[in-house]
Order: structure tokens, then sequence, then C-alpha cells
């Protein structure tokens, strides 16, 4: 299987580790085989281990090491922001997020909005199941 | 480290005079710094008109700014000079103005004492702490909603009222919906959580530690078996006027529940840990 997602200049990846954890960091410089420069709107920009990155499918479009305000403006032109939010990636991130926030309250709520749906759909099914013997 | 000092120095040109050689060792770590007293903070009255002086005035700017932290630029003739003492002295006749020492007043002769101890009686500590209570969690206020974490009603969610003057917090079910009555419950055995309850309806001034103590009943003779029967059914069965209390109390609670939905049933519900639930990432 070949490769799909390069380290490059432009490639937004993702902290998995460190002070950072969780933030879209465009690699903006590579440093050496293990280390690149990385930037972000809302960071300083500095120097990361690729272990500490995992590449994202978004790439834009940047010369090497941009200004901060060139690299904000790419960025939004590329809409990386909307593009990262609507991936399933970037969803299923946000979904953790909420779930991680929920007051006590609102994982009750959940449960039994929960229950409702389970309860709703066993119905039909015990209606379709009803037809096929009938 | 050095060159700093140079670079400061370099806007006064006074200063270079003055530091000189010693710009170099100022600012090491041997020499701890000291604020030099009269402009650390800037007063609202000037000093040569004395602490007397009215202290509505605008701010005063620092006759004597810092060259580095410790050194002044002024010396100490230009700052004699710029207090003007020379002019309050002038005014006062040669002399800097004193105000005379009050009288004191005459202390009470101390008789020596008739009587010393033969062994030294040692003195206990001043102890000036004062009694109050349990500082209240700042996440738990009037109508939060707590679950209780031990003893009999444990896991129940439950909704507080105020914190009483022995420090314990008064909270009710309400009893109707989760059978936790008006009891008192110490804070560290609670959890916060960060649903409120509207409680403004809500009268709670006449419950205090007394009510929920124990009767203290007259002291009777020691008696026979049929005394001790006769006791224990008395006991048993809660007052009326408690029994009342609390249905007034949770009858303006459930009125302001209604509003929210799923509310009832939330504090019907015990609290349990299930699998995947970590408590130290749990939002409560």
């Amino acid at each position: 299987m070949p490769f799909k997602r390069y380290v490059e200049i432009g490639r937004i990846a993702l902290v998995n580790y460190g002070k950072d954890y969780g933030k879209l960091v465009v690699i903006v410089d590579v440093i050496d085989q293990n280390r690149a420069l990385v930037d972000s709107p809302d960071m300083v920009r500095s120097q990361i281990n690729f272990k500490r990155l995992t590449l994202t499918d978004i790439k834009i479009d940047i010369n090497r090491v941009p200004k901060k305000k060139t690299l904000v403006a790419a960025l939004e032109a590329a809409d990386v922001k909307n593009k990262w939010e609507s991936s399933s990636w970037g969803r299923k991130l946000i979904v953790q997020k909420k779930r991680a926030s929920l007051n006590d309250f609102d994982k009750f709520k959940v449960m039994l909005a929960k229950i409702k749906k389970a309860g709703v759909v066993r119905q039909e099914l015990a209606k379709l199941k009803k037809e096929t013997t009938a | 480290m050095w060159t700093v000092a140079v670079r400061y120095t370099r806007k006064r040109k006074n200063a270079v005079f003055q530091l000189g050689f010693l710009s170099n060792f100022l600012i090491s770590p041997l020499h701890p710094p000291r604020f030099s007293g009269a402009n650390y903070f800037p007063t609202q009255y000037s000093e040569s008109r004395g602490p007397m002086a009215p202290k509505d005035r605008k701010p005063h700017v620092c006759r004597n700014p810092d060259l580095i932290r410790g050194v002044g630029k002024y010396s100490r003739s230009k700052m004699y000079h710029k207090r003007g003492l020379w002019a309050i002295k002038a005014k006062n006749g040669g002399a800097f103005p004193k105000h005379e020492k009050k009288a004191a007043a005459a202390a009470p002769v101390e008789k020596p004492p008739k009587f010393y101890p033969a062994d030294d009686v040692k003195k206990p500590l001043v102890n000036k702490r004062k009694a109050r209570p349990t500082k209240l969690r700042a996440s738990i206020t009037p109508g939060t909603v707590l679950i209780i974490l031990a003893g009999r009603f444990k896991g129940k969610r439950v909704v507080f009222l105020k914190q009483l003057t022995s420090g314990l917090l008064l909270v009710t079910g309400p009893f109707k919906i989760n059978g936790v009555p008006l009891r008192r419950v110490n804070q560290s055995y609670v959890i916060a959580t960060s649903t409120k309850v509207d409680i403004s309806g809500v009268n709670v001034e006449k419950f205090d530690d007394k009510y929920f103590g124990k009767k203290v009943e007259k002291k009777k003779k020691k008696g026979e078996g049929e005394f001790f029967e006769a006791e224990k059914e008395e006991k048993n069965t809660l007052p009326q006027d408690k029994k009342d209390d609390q249905k007034t109390l949770d009858a303006a609670l459930l009125t302001s529940m209604e509003a929210v939905p799923d509310l009832k049933s939330y504090l019907g519900a015990r609290f349990s840990l299930k699998a995947g639930m970590k408590p130290h990432e749990l939002v409560f």
C-alpha cells in the first residue's frame, strides 16, 4: 500500500502528545529526519518531533517558513477549519470533546434519550418480525 | 548581563559618572536589591509636607527615579534640595519643625509581687483562632444538586439548602422523589454537580443544628422490664411537626422543579460508576 499523506510544507497535522495536544498545526519547515517546524495561528512557531504528529489529508499552499500573517491568510483561503470539522475524523473529535464535557444531568438526559430511541427501534423490529412470520 | 547595565546607563549621562565602575557589579546576584524607600510606593502626599497633610491630592510622581533597582538618580544632597527641607527649615527659623511629644499618661505604680512561685510555670501559647463553620466549596451554592457518597443514602442526588453553623450541609431529597428527608450531611462526603435548582421559594430559616439534635429525655429511675418496653415504643416514630416541615419545604421545591424537564427523574435515580467512567475525567 503506497503512502498517501506525506510530510511536506503545508501539510496539516494533529498534535497527539504534549502541551499542544489536540491542536491542528501546519508543517512549515523540516528540520531534520525527526523534527519539523510547525506553526499555528494560536501558537508560537516551534519545533516538534514527527512522532508527536499525526498527518491529516489536508494540505495548504505555502512557501517554506511563511510569515505569520501569510500563514493565517493561507489557512483562511484554504478553509482548513471547515474542511477539518466536516471530515469524519474531525467530527469524531468534536463528538468526543462534547461527550467529555457533559454534565452529570446531561449524561442522565442522554441515557433517557438512548433508552427511548432503543424502544422505538425495538418496536419497529418487532413489527417487521411479525410481518415476516405471518 | 553587564552589557545590559552599560546600555541602561548610556541614556542618563549623569549616571555614568555616578555609577562608573560600580555599574558592572550592581546587578550581580551578590547584591540583593533594596528598594529606595521613598519612591518605592508613590505616595499620595508629598513627604515634605509631612505625614499629617491631607491625603486627597493627585498622585505624586516619584522624585527620585531608579536608574537601576537600588540606585536613585539623585544624590542625598540633591534630594534634600528637591524635597524642600531647606525651605521648611527656613520657614521654621533654622530648624526642622518638631512636634512636642505627648505627655505620657502616668502609669500606675507597680508594686513588687508578694509571692514568687518556686517552679517556673509555663504560659500556654496564645491561640487567636475563631470557631467558624467549615469553608464551603465554591461549587456548592444554595440549590445545587449534590451526590451523597456515603451512608444510607449513598448515590442519591439531593438538593442543597444551606450550610448550618456547625459546618454541615442541610439537604433534602425532596422526600417524595427519592426518600431523602431533611438531613445534615458533611461536605466531604458529597460531590457537587453543576446543576442548580431554583430555591428562592423555600424558607429554611427555622432549621439549625438543634432541630436535628437528639432529644434529651428526663432522667428516669432505673425501672424494671416494663419500663424498658414503654420507652422503646415512643422513640421509633418521627414527630408529626417534622413531617409537616418536610412537606411544606418540599412543596415549594417541587413547584420550581416542574419547570425543568427530567429533573425529577434525575433526582430519583441513584448515581453509580459504570464501566468506562473515569472519576478523574468526569465533569460533574
